[in-house]
C-alpha cells in the first residue's frame, strides 16, 4: 500500500556526500522494507525530524515505560507533535547490554535484527554513549514483547536513571598485547554483581563501570566512570632490546630521542650508546607513550594488577571531575582478589547511597565531604598516590597528627 | 498481569560466545601489532598466530539492511565476526593477509569507509540530538553526516600528528564526553518558562535544587504556583530542562553551538585533561552546519602543520602557548574564555613565563 511520504527537503541534503548517510538508511526503511508498519513508522519519524531540522526544536519527551518487573532500561519517548506524526508518536528505545568488549557473531546479530524487523522500527546502534545496543523506536506495547523475546536467548536491559548503568571495558585481552589484566572479568563480576540496581533505579543518580586494560584507557574511564579500573603492573617493564635496537636502526637515534625518550613525562628513559634502553623503572608511572611507539620491543611487565580511580563524571552540575585514584594498584588473580574488588565496589556504592543528595554523582559527593571523609567512609587508607601534591593551605586542624603518624609507620611496617 | 513473563536477570553476556575463534585462542596472549595500512591492524600472539582487524566508517544509525549488510560483508570476508569500537566503527578479522584485500574492496563497494586507525581522524562520537532525544539543542546525527563528508579524507589515511578524537554534543550536559575537538551546543539565553505548565509537570523542589548557581525559586504567577529565574544569575546551562520541560532553553535563535579543545582521555605522556573552550557564538545551522566545520577544519589544519609527532591537541598548544593558538585559527580571544567556575585560579597564568 502506497503511504503518503513526507517531504523532507532539509533532510535530502544529508544524503549527497561520501560518509554514508543515516537518512538514507531511513528511508531504506520507509521505502524498500516489507513490513508496511516500518514504512509508515521511519516516514512519520523523517516527518518530525525534518520538523526538527526546519525549527531547530526536539519534539520528543521522556515518561514512564518499563518492562514487567524492572524499573528501568527503556528511555520512553513520546512525540508532541504526535498528531502529525501519528505512526512514531511512541518512539521509545531500549537499552541492551552488549557482551563485555563488544564481541558479535554475525548468526547473533541477525537473530537480533529479526527480532527487532518483529516489533520495532528497524532502527539499531552499537551503540550509545554509556555503551548499550540501541535499539531505537517502538511503542509501548511492543516493546515488552521485544524484551521479552531477546531476553529468551541471553540479553538484558541496561540501565537507565538514577541506577547501576551498563558498564564498558576495551577489547583488551581478547586482541591487545598492552592488556594488564581480564578486562572482561572485571566489567561483568563488577556489573552483574549490581543487577538488581541497574534494574531497578533507586540510587542518588547513575553510577558507571568502565574498564580499560592499560593507561591508554581506550574506554575513557578516568573521565566518565565513577569506578575506573585501569590495568597496569609493578614490576620492571619489558624490554626486548634486540626489537629495542632494531627499531633504532630503522629509524636513526634523533627519531628515538625526540619521540621517545624526551617524551617520558617522568625522564625515565636513556637511550644507551649501544642503541638499548635504560628504563629507570621506578620513575615510570605506567603512562603508556614508549610502548606505545614501539609495541614490537616494550610490554608492561608481569606483574599485572589495576588502578582504580573513583567519581569521574560529566558536566552536570558542578563541572566536569576525572577520577581521583582511591586504589593504586590490587592484583587481580586469585578468587579472593576478584571479591575484593567486588566488596570495594559494594562498600563505595552503599556509602554513596547513604551519603549523597538527590542527582549527586559520586564524585560530587567526593568533592562536598572530601576525599579523607570518603576514604574513611568506605574503609580505605590515605596514600600519597591519591594526591598531585599534598596540601598548599595551612589552614587545617591537625590535633590528630602524631597517631595519623603511628598509623602511617605501622602499616609501612605491615606491608615490609 | 497474570500471564506476564518474568526477565531473566542475565545481565551483561559472556563474550567468548561471540568472539572470533583467534582471539578466543590467543586470550591474553598477543604479543605486538603493527599497522599495515590506515584502516588495518595486524595482531600477532606469542605461538605466531596472525590476526588482521579491518575498520570501517558507519552512519551508526544503522537500518537493518545496513546491520544485514554488515553481517552478509563478515560471513563472506571475515568468518562470520564483528566487534564495534567505542566510536561504534566495525572491525572485520581475518587470519591470513590474502582476504585482507578483497574485504576492504567489499566494504568500499558497500559504501562504507575503511580507515580510522592509528593517527587518523576517527569518526566523530555522537550523542542522540534531534532524532531521538528529549532535551537536545541540535542534531547529533546530521552534525556528524555532514563533518565526516568534510574529514573524511583524514579518516582514511593516518597522517595527523597524533589520533583525533572528536565529539559532539547537543546539550551542555556534554554526554559526548571529552575530545581533541568537541562541538557542543551552547545555550545564550535563560529559559522561557510556560507558567501554565509548571505546576501540574514539575517537581519545584527538584528543579530548584538542579540549578548550578542558585538562580530559581519558586514563585506563584498568574496565580499559580511555578518557577522564577534570577536572569542576572542563570548561566544559560539548561540544567532545570530535564527535570521541568516547561522550563525551554532550547531557541531557534539562541542556542549557539561552541567549540572546545584538548580533551584526552589517554594517560599516554600527561594526565588526562579536560577540552577548553575556543569558540562560541557559532550558528546551530543544520542541515550541514559549515560554519562550524569550517573552524574544525581550521583547526586540524593548524594542528597537522605545526604539531610534532605524538602531539595530542591540547599537548600541541600547551607547546606553542594558547596566544600562538589564537593567531593561527584566527579565533578572538574573548572574555568568556577567562574561567570564573570552581576552581578557575588554577586556569591562570601566575608565573612570568610569556611567549613572544
Ligand atoms: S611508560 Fe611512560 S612513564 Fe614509563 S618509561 Fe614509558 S614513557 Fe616513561
Ligand atoms: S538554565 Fe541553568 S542557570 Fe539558568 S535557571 Fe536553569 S539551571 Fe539555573
Amino acid at each position: 500500500m502506497a503511504i503518503n511520504k513526507h517531504h523532507t527537503p532539509m533532510l535530502d541534503q544529508l544524503e549527497s556526500g561520501p560518509w554514508p548517510s543515516f537518512i538514507s538508511g531511513i528511508k531504506r526503511l520507509r521505502d524498500e522494507h516489507p513490513e508496511e508498519r516500518i514504512n509508515k513508522m521511519t516516514n512519520d519519524l523523517l516527518g518530525q525530524l525534518e520538523h526538527s531540522y526546519e525549527t531547530r526544536k526536539g519534539y520528543w519527551k521522556g515518561g514512564t515505560v518499563s518492562v514487567f518487573q524492572y524499573g528501568g532500561g527503556i528511555i520512553p519517548r513520546f512525540s508532541e507533535v504526535g498528531h502529525a506524526f501519528p505512526e512514531s508518536k511512541e518512539f521509545h528505545t531500549l537499552r541492551v547490554q552488549p557482551p563485555a568488549g563488544n564481541h558479535y557473531s554475525t548468526d547473533m546479530l541477525r537473530q537480533m535484527a529479526d527480532s527487532w524487523e518483529k516489533y520495532g522500527s528497524g532502527l539499531v546502534t552499537f551503540h550509545g554513549q554509556t555503551g548499550n545496543i540501541m535499539f531505537i523506536g517502538t511503542d509501548t506495547e511492543q516493546t515488552q514483547h521485544f524484551f521479552d523475546e531477546i531476553n529468551d536467548y541471553g540479553w538484558d536491559l541496561g540501565g537507565a536513571g538514577p541506577c547501576v548503568r551498563t558498564a564498558m571495558s576495551c577489547v583488551g585481552a581478547a586482541r591487545c598485547e598492552m592488556s594488564c589484566t581480564n578486562e572482561q572479568k572485571a566489567h561483568r563480576l563488577l556489573v552483574n554483581n549490581f543487577t538488581d540496581d541497574v534494574h531497578r533505579p533507586a540510587l542518588p543518580y547513575k553510577f558507571k563501570f568502565k574498564v580499560s586494560g592499560c593507561g591508554n584507557d581506550c574506554q575513557n574511564a578516568v573521565e566518565r566512570a565513577d569506578f575506573a579500573v585501569i590495568g597496569t603492573w609493578r614490576d620492571d617493564m619489558n624490554v626486548n632490546q634486540d626489537e629495542f635496537k632494531a627499531y633504532v636502526g630503522r629509524k636513526g637515534r634523533q627519531h628515538v630521542i625526540d619521540n621517545i625518550i624526551t617524551r617520558c613525562p617522568t625522564n625515565a628513559l636513556s637511550l644507551n650508546d649501544d642503541d638499548s634502553l635504560e628504563v629507570n623503572n621506578k620513575d615510570c608511572v605506567r603512562c603508556m607513550h614508549c610502548l606505545n611507539v614501539v609495541p614490537k620491543a616494550l610490554h608492561p611487565g608481569d606483574d599485572r594488577g589495576v588502578t582504580i580511580l573513583i567519581g569521574g563524571k560529566r558536566t552536570l552540575k558542578i563541572g566536569d571531575l576525572m577520577g581521583t585514584v582511591v586504589v593504586p594498584f590490587k592484583k587481580l588473580d586469585t578468587e579472593e582478589d576478584w571479591e575484593e574488588i567486588v566488596e570495594l565496589a559494594e562498600e563505595i556504592i552503599d556509602f554513596w547511597a547513604e551519603n549523597a543528595l538527590e542527582h549527586e554523582r559520586c564524585g560530587e559527593m567526593i568533592e562536598r565531604i572530601g576525599l579523607v571523609n570518603f576514604l574513611e567512609g568506605v574503609g580505605v587508607e590515605v596514600d600519597p598516590n591519591m594526591v598531585n601534591n599534598p596540601r598548599e593551605s595551612s589552614y587545617i586542624r591537625m590535633d590528630g597528627w602524631d597517631e595519623e603518624a603511628v598509623k602511617w609507620f605501622d602499616r609501612q611496617a605491615e606491608a615490609s | 498481569m497474570a500471564d506476564m513473563r518474568d526477565p531473566i536477570e542475565t545481565g551483561c553476556p559472556d563474550p567468548f560466545q561471540y568472539m572470533h575463534p583467534m582471539m578466543r585462542r590467543n586470550f591474553g596472549l598477543w604479543a605486538y601489532h603493527e599497522d599495515p595500512r590506515p584502516g588495518v591492524l595486524l595482531h600477532v600472539a606469542k605461538n605466531g598466530d596472525k590476526l588482521w582487524t579491518i575498520k570501517a566508517g558507519t552512519q551508526r544509525i544503522l537500518d537493518l539492511f545496513t546491520l544485514r549488510t554488515l553481517c552478509q560483508i563478515a560471513d563472506d570476508y571475515s568468518d562470520g565476526f564483528i566487534r564495534f569500537t567505542i566510536r561504534s566503527n566495525p572491525e572485520f578479522f581475518v587470519t591470513e593477509e590474502s582476504r585482507v584485500e578483497p574485504l576492504i574492496e567489499k566494504l568500499e563497494e558497500a559504501g562504507f569507509i575503511v580507515g580510522g586507525t592509528k593517527n587518523s581522524v576517527t569518526t566523530l562520537s555522537h550523542t542522540q540530538g534531534w532524532l531521538h532525544c528529549d532535551i537536545p539543542g541540535t542534531d547529533a546525527s546530521g552534525v556528524v553526516k555532514s563533518m565526516m563528508d568534510e574529514l573524511i579524507d583524514e579518516f582514511k589515511v593516518s597522517e595527523m600528528p597524533n589520533r583525533v578524537h572528536i565529539t559532539t554534543s547537543c546539550c551542555q550536559i556534554n554526554c559526548g564526553g571529552q575530545g581533541d575537538i568537541a562541538i557542543n551546543v551552547q545555550h545564550t539565553k535563560p529559559p522561557k518558562i510556560n507558567h501554565d505548565l509548571v505546576a501540574n509537570v514539575c517537581e519545584r523542589p527538584t528543579v530548584v535544587a538542579r540549578c548550578p548557581v542558585a538562580a530559581i525559586r519558586p514563585a506563584m504567577v498568574n496565580g499559580k504556583p511555578s518557577l522564577e529565574v534570577d536572569e542576572k544569575k542563570c548561566i544559560c546551562c539548561g540544567a532545570c530542562f530535564p527535570p521541568c520541560p516547561p522550563m525551554q532553553i532550547n531557541d531557534a535563535e539562541h542556542t549557539k553551538l561552541a567549540i572546545w579543545v584538548g580533551g584526552n582521555h589517554s594517560n599516554a605522556r600527561g594526565k588526562p585533561t579536560f577540552q577548553k573552550l575556543v569558540a562560541a557564538g557559532i550558528p546551530n545551522n543544520p542541515p550541514r552546519w559549515p560554519e562550524a566545520t569550517a573552524i574544525v577544519k581550521r583547526i586540524l589544519a593548524e594542528y597537522k602543520a605545526g604539531a610534532r609527532d605524538w602531539e595530542r591537541v591540547g599537548e600541541w598548544i600547551e607547546r606553542i602557548g594558547w596566544p600562538r593558538f589564537f593567531e593561527l585559527v584566527e579565533l578572538p580571544f574573548t572574555k568568556y574564555h577567562i574561567d570564573n567556575w570552581r576552581g578557575a585560579r588554577k586556569s591562570l597564568n601566575a608565573s612570568a613565563h610569556i611567549r613572544f
